[in-house]
């Protein structure tokens, strides 16, 4: 069954479509808005650690299924496997309204100048596919400062001299460091490092109606049951709604875009959420559906220009996937650090993040997010008892005792980490699925040795008595902060969009999500996610002519 | 979460444990206890009421199980794994969300049976303490006599007991472990999470 026609459909109500889907509504287009979860709703999601975005071992309460969602791992060397969404090797992020918005730990980075150049800055690294952005810092810094604002971020950069320039201050004071941040920032201090409070999209006093921060310790891969917490969720999506302009369709999982044999996009075939064959014919059509999904719907779009699916002329599309190489320290200190005040993470630190002798990018450090007790169980140095007398002796004594700081090493893209559609297996509803293959590049092992080592070196200045490295592995990275499989570029042999997420070739199709990401920043990427969607969103009204772009 | 994964339909029929059965486990493990064998298939803290029957286990494999569960977190001057009722958390997940691991419950537990009357003459539940550690040490090592394990690793099965006791001694108690919050208890966390109650100004306790 087919719908009457709309200006755009947009695929995902996470980080990306919630932002367009707002501002498309506000300029007064007609939205339909597909996403395949539902609203994130309270009374499903308590303080179970066993049903927590962060440790689903039941489960992903906010996303995707058990029971309709598959996806195929291939292994270093050679062999798959079908892993399941609450499965690590499936790389989730999340199935809802909100997308990962209504579960994170909301760290608001912006990355920083260099992160844009990359390849100009270092120059080539061997069998990668290192390139810099076609847009800079400079072009997104408004964008960054509208997410910060009408998203909501908590912040305070006067102590970081490594950030890139901003007009505005944060909207809302910083968090301050909590026990164990003030030891590490002790530390750093005295290394004459510069640390300052990490930057959140949480409230830390009441803002745009919602409430202050009440420092639940279940956070992060939990709902903010007092929604202080922002997503694009409880922030945009209500706006997008109340214009009258947007429709929101839940259960919605999309199977096709469709391209004509002009090589125009014309809608989107889908399954709704009785699982009826439906299709949305539509001006323009936006996929926000994360690194993976996108590309998956990308290449499940096979029309006559484009019989390898849709902008895949020249083999693009899903590839370069990357996350980010995490690495870090670990120590156990003698005075009790845990506080009752969540998420946790509350000091950072950027000296390590660009100009390192002899290496190519880096990342930020900060302290952890509150692991409950089951995730502490796997918090150990090497040769550690799991188990026994030894295992509960350790989480007794040290629960309380530990101090930690972390960071993502920003990955150098390589073309052999990428997301196929499988030729085999299906889900529920049919669709191939998403086939994840390749490693990391060898470069991230080098970088992340260096970032645990910095690392290792501030949790020995607190005084912790004994402490270990957590140091870097090839495996396939994608995740929350799954990126890079549709890059844009200046040369559409070499990219998938062109800078303003516009499909190349397909000038109604657009791409709104980390999948845009030519390098993935040595940040979280949330904000850079916003930002591009507030990006691509300006682009497409400006040269919107009310029936067509 | 309603249980819907597909293999749970083809796993093999459960075998229900009486009550009465129960009842003689409990005996058995008081007595093992008495005479100074070890608690570890203990299941003495259910009061007057016996406890509930296992869905997916059999008495046997409920048995050997409780006594591995009791090893990778033995009770101390603080409870364990089957004071915190983890075998009940397991029968019960792998009856609906964690379905997919029945087979290799089911594949797993056999071969550990026959490990243990191989190398120790002994069913593994009737062990002195000590020697219950030495054999899971060497599953965990993947040491024992190959040819018992057949279709599933030791060492594979191993981890995955090691991370269900875990999330059944750690977990909400709302999944069938972590009785009264025992393991919160031995951690000193407040529980269970109050929204308003251990609530925070500004990191600080209010």
């Amino acid at each position: 069954m087919s719908f009457s026609k709309v200006n755009a459909v947009i695929v995902g109500a996470g980080a990306g479509g919630g932002i367009v889907a707002k501002e498309l509504a506000l300029a007064g287009l007609s939205v339909v808005l597909l996403e395949r979860g539902d609203w994130p709703r309270y009374d499903e999601h308590n303080d179970d650690e066993l049903y927590s975005q962060r440790t689903p071992a039941l489960g992903n309460p906010f996303g995707p299924d058990n029971r309709r969602h598959r996806r195929v791992v291939v292994n270093p060397h050679g062999s798959t496997r079908i892993v399941l969404p609450s499965e690590g090797d499936y790389s989730n992020n999340a199935g809802c309204i909100g997308g990962g918005t209504a579960s994170y730990g909301a760290m608001a980075w912006r990355f920083m100048p260099q992160d844009f150049r990359l390849l100009s800055t270092y120059g080539e690294v061997t069998d990668s596919t290192l390139e810099d952005w076609p847009i800079s810092y400079d072009d997104l810094e408004p964008y960054y400062e509208k997410a910060e604002y009408e998203i909501g971020v908590a912040g305070d950069y006067t102590n970081n001299p490594f950030c890139g320039p901003r007009k505005r201050p944060f909207p809302m004071p910083a968090f301050p460091y909590n026990k164990e941040g003030r030891r590490i920032a002790e530390a750093e201090t005295r290394m004459g490092l510069h640390p300052f409070p990490i930057p959140m999209l949480r409230n830390s006093v009441p803002y745009h109606g919602r409430p202050a921060c009440i420092h639940m310790r279940s956070c992060v891969g939990f709902a903010c049951p007092v929604n202080a917490k922002a997503g694009t969720h409880n922030t945009v999506l209500p706006i997008a709604l109340a214009t009258g302009n947007c429709q929101l369709r839940t259960g919605c999982v999309a199977a096709e875009i469709i391209v004509d044999d002009g090589g125009h996009a014309r809608g989107v075939r889908y399954f709704d959420s009785d699982s009826r064959a439906r299709e949305q014919p539509a001006d323009l059509v936006i996929v926000s559906a994360s690194a993976t999904e996108t590309a998956r719907l990308l290449l499940n779009s096979k029309s006559r220009l484009f019989p390898n699916g849709a902008g895949n002329n020249n083999d693009w599309v899903g590839r370069n996937l990357q996350g980010h190489c995490y690495v870090g320290a670990c120590g156990l200190i003698e005075e009790e650090v845990y506080e009752e005040a969540g998420p946790g993470a509350t000091v950072g630190i950027s000296d390590f993040n660009h100009g390192n002798p002899g290496l190519v990018g880096g990342g930020m450090l900060a302290n952890e997010f509150i692991d409950l007790p089951y995730r502490f169980c796997n918090v150990r140095p090497p040769g550690e008892a799991r188990w026994g007398k030894a295992h509960k002796d350790f989480q007794r004594r040290y629960y309380k005792h530990l101090v930690r700081v972390i960071g993502p090493f920003q990955e150098i893209p390589n073309f052999s980490a990428r997301v196929s559609v499988d030729p085999a297996v299906k889900d529920a509803w049919g669709i191939p699925v998403c086939r994840l293959s390749g490693t990391r590049h060898p470069y991230d092992l080098q970088g992340g040795e260096f970032l645990s080592e910095k690392a290792e070196a501030i949790i020995k200045e607190t005084g912790a008595t004994r402490v270990w490295r957590n140091g870097p592995s090839l495996w396939l990275s994608g995740g929350q902060h799954q990126a890079g499989t549709c890059r844009m570029g200046h040369d559409p042999k070499t990219s998938v969009t062109n800078r303003f997420g516009q499909v190349h070739q397909i000038d109604n199709l657009f791409i709104a999500d980390g999948s845009l990401h030519v390098t993935n920043g040595g940040f979280n990427p949330v904000l850079t996610i916003m930002a591009l969607a507030y990006w691509v969103s300006d682009h497409i009204k400006t040269g919107w002519k009310g029936s067509k772009f | 979460m309603k249980p819907t994964n597909s293999e749970a339909a083809s796993a093999a029929k459960p075998a229900r444990v009486s009550r009465r059965t129960m009842l003689k486990l409990a005996a058995v493990g008081t007595l093992g206890a008495a005479v100074g064998v070890g608690a570890s298939a203990g299941i003495t803290h259910w009061g007057r009421t016996a406890p509930p029957p296992c869905r997916f286990f059999s008495e046997a494999e409920a048995r050997l199980l409780t006594a591995i569960c009791e090893q990778v977190i033995p009770r101390d001057d603080t409870p364990g794994a089957t004071d915190a009722g983890v075998i009940y958390y397991i029968d019960r997940q792998i009856s609906g969300p964690l379905a997919r691991h029945q087979r290799n419950y089911r594949l797993g537990l056999a071969s550990f049976r026959k490990t243990c009357l191989q190398v120790y003459k002994t069913a593994f539940e009737e062990l002195a303490f000590e020697q219950q550690t030495d054999a899971l040490r060497l599953i965990e090592a993947g040491q024992a006599p190959e040819e018992l394990w057949s279709g599933l690793s030791q060492q594979a099965f191993f981890d995955l007991v090691l991370d269900h006791t875990r999330q059944g001694f750690y977990g909400s108690p709302r999944h069938g472990g972590n009785r009264d919050y025992a393991s919160y208890r031995m951690l000193g966390l407040a529980y269970p999470n109050l929204i308003g109650r251990n609530r925070h100004a500004n990191g600080r306790p209010i």
